[in-house]
């Protein structure tokens, strides 16, 4: 079985330090603003923008980690290292993986903000 | 006991990313502080200078002015050089944590950020903010608004530079005499009512008095800001000084206490000025001939009998604005030569 798309103790952590209902609040922020930054990631790959992939990873980066989306963040951290000009250069798509870890997050997250 | 520690502050967050925003404001506000928010770097920069905040939060990837160009323009900024910047990111490698603290930062907070750790570091923060306001405060109140907007300004640094100025020196004669005649109290209330008047007279007249000594003090006209005409208010000052002890006299006389006679000298012309001593304690001041021939002027007033003297290059600045009476070459301490000196009457000075 794969690793859970969230670490439950960081998120209850999270609850117990901001309270629950303001990271349910939260969390809905995250879901709206992560798939446009999806999106930004992908306009950033086609106007080769280099300076804004790594942003964006970055704060990608930095959220996920935020919620317990361990593997989220590790994926978001490797495209930020790497770098615009690297990630092109591969042959499988270079969001894919990221893209599908944050299908299993969102669904995770969700089921916990309701939990 | 009240604890400085926990109380409210008024802090900046400056995130583009709306969660992180979200979550270290509300943090921030569970501590009981008050928060505000800002988009990016421009925007936090424009909300620092004309809001008023305690500490700023920042993040260093921001669009359209990121935080290490926030760090760069609060030090270059006088006004907020001294705002404490918490920087929390979630930057990789040590080089940027590095860049941050010294590009001025105080501290840096690895994202996501742990709220223990975040209250620890705001405290001892802001803590530090309150030290270094009461610091200022202790300046400003210490060593004169000008040498406290110089330190503002320039920053301390030991060192000297090359002023054209005015070197005052005044004493009270037979000082000694007078404090073994009156019980202590008597002699500090005197000393107290002595300074306040010739600190009005000085600072009245644009000076800056830099040292009390006892019953001496040394003033500075032209350091450390530029005065125009230093020789002549220098001298205004002297003659008001005179007038105001002799106002102080009659009410001495009156009431059957001590009446203090002072001594003035007074000197023009280049001098070192800058903060002495060490980085631990140190005081603005004047250095050189100039400071050394107001000094000996002032020890002649005794020898010469007259209230005020002043040198020649004082003298040339005065030209007939002010009457002087010419006492010849006299030889002074310290110089090779005789030396030029004037008087110049006691007597009303107009205000």
């Amino acid at each position: 079985m794969a690793a859970a798309a969230i670490d439950v103790p960081t998120f209850r952590t999270l609850e117990e330090a901001a309270g629950a209902e303001f990271v349910g609040e939260l969390v809905d922020t995250f879901l709206e603003e992560a798939p446009a930054m999806i999106g930004g990631l992908q306009a950033a790959m086609a106007g080769g923008d280099a300076e804004a992939f790594r942003r964006i990873a970055h704060s990608l980066k930095s959220n996920a980690n935020t919620f317990g989306a361990q593997a989220l963040g590790l994926l978001a951290r490797e495209l930020e290292l790497a770098g615009l000009d690297r990630v092109l250069a591969q042959e499988a798509d270079p969001l894919a993986n990221l893209m599908a870890e944050y299908g299993r997050v969102a669904e995770a997250l969700a089921a916990l903000r309701h939990a | 006991m009240h604890d400085v520690r926990s109380a409210p502050a008024r802090l900046l967050v400056a995130d583009d990313n709306k969660v992180n925003r979200l979550l270290l404001t509300r943090s921030l506000e569970l501590q009981g502080h008050t928060v505000a928010s800002a988009m990016n770097g421009r925007e936090a920069l424009e909300m620092l200078r004309t809001g008023n905040y305690d500490l700023l939060l920042l993040d260093m990837e921001m669009p359209e002015m990121d935080g290490f160009q926030v760090l760069e323009a609060l030090a270059g900024d006088h006004k907020l050089r001294g705002l404490p910047v918490i920087v929390t990111s979630s930057l990789e490698g040590i080089e940027s944590v590095v860049r941050c603290i010294e590009l001025g930062a105080e501290d840096y907070l690895p994202k996501p950020v742990n709220p223990v750790l975040l209250k620890a570091r705001l405290g001892a923060s802001l803590e530090k903010k309150r030290l270094r306001d009461q610091q200022q405060e202790l300046v400003r109140r210490f060593a004169t608004s000008e040498v406290a907007q110089d330190l503002q300004q320039s920053g301390f640094t030991l060192g000297g530079r090359r002023v054209e100025g005015t070197v005052m020196f005044s004493d009270i004669r037979g000082f000694t005499k007078l404090a073994e005649t009156q019980p202590p109290e008597a002699t500090i209330e005197m000393l107290n009512t002595y300074y306040t008047l010739m600190f009005d007279a000085i600072t009245g007249h644009g000076g800056v008095v830099n040292q009390m000594v006892g019953d001496g003090l040394m003033a500075i006209f032209g350091a450390p800001l530029p005065l125009p005409d230093h020789p002549a208010r220098a001298v205004e000052a002297a003659r008001e000084m005179i007038d105001l002890m002799a106002l102080f006299n009659e009410q001495q006389a009156a009431e059957s206490k001590p009446v203090i006679e002072i001594g003035i000298g007074i000197a023009s012309g280049t001098m070192v000025a800058g903060y002495t001593g060490t980085n631990q304690r140190a005081t603005y001041t004047c250095v050189g001939d100039t400071v050394n021939l107001a000094a000996r002027l002032e020890s002649h007033t005794k020898v010469a009998q007259r209230s005020i003297l002043i040198d020649s290059a004082t003298r040339a600045v005065l030209g007939d604005r002010i009457a002087v009476e010419p006492l010849g070459a006299v030889a002074i301490k310290g110089k090779e030569a005789p030396v030029e000196i004037f008087a110049v009457a006691a007597g009303k000075a107009p205000r």
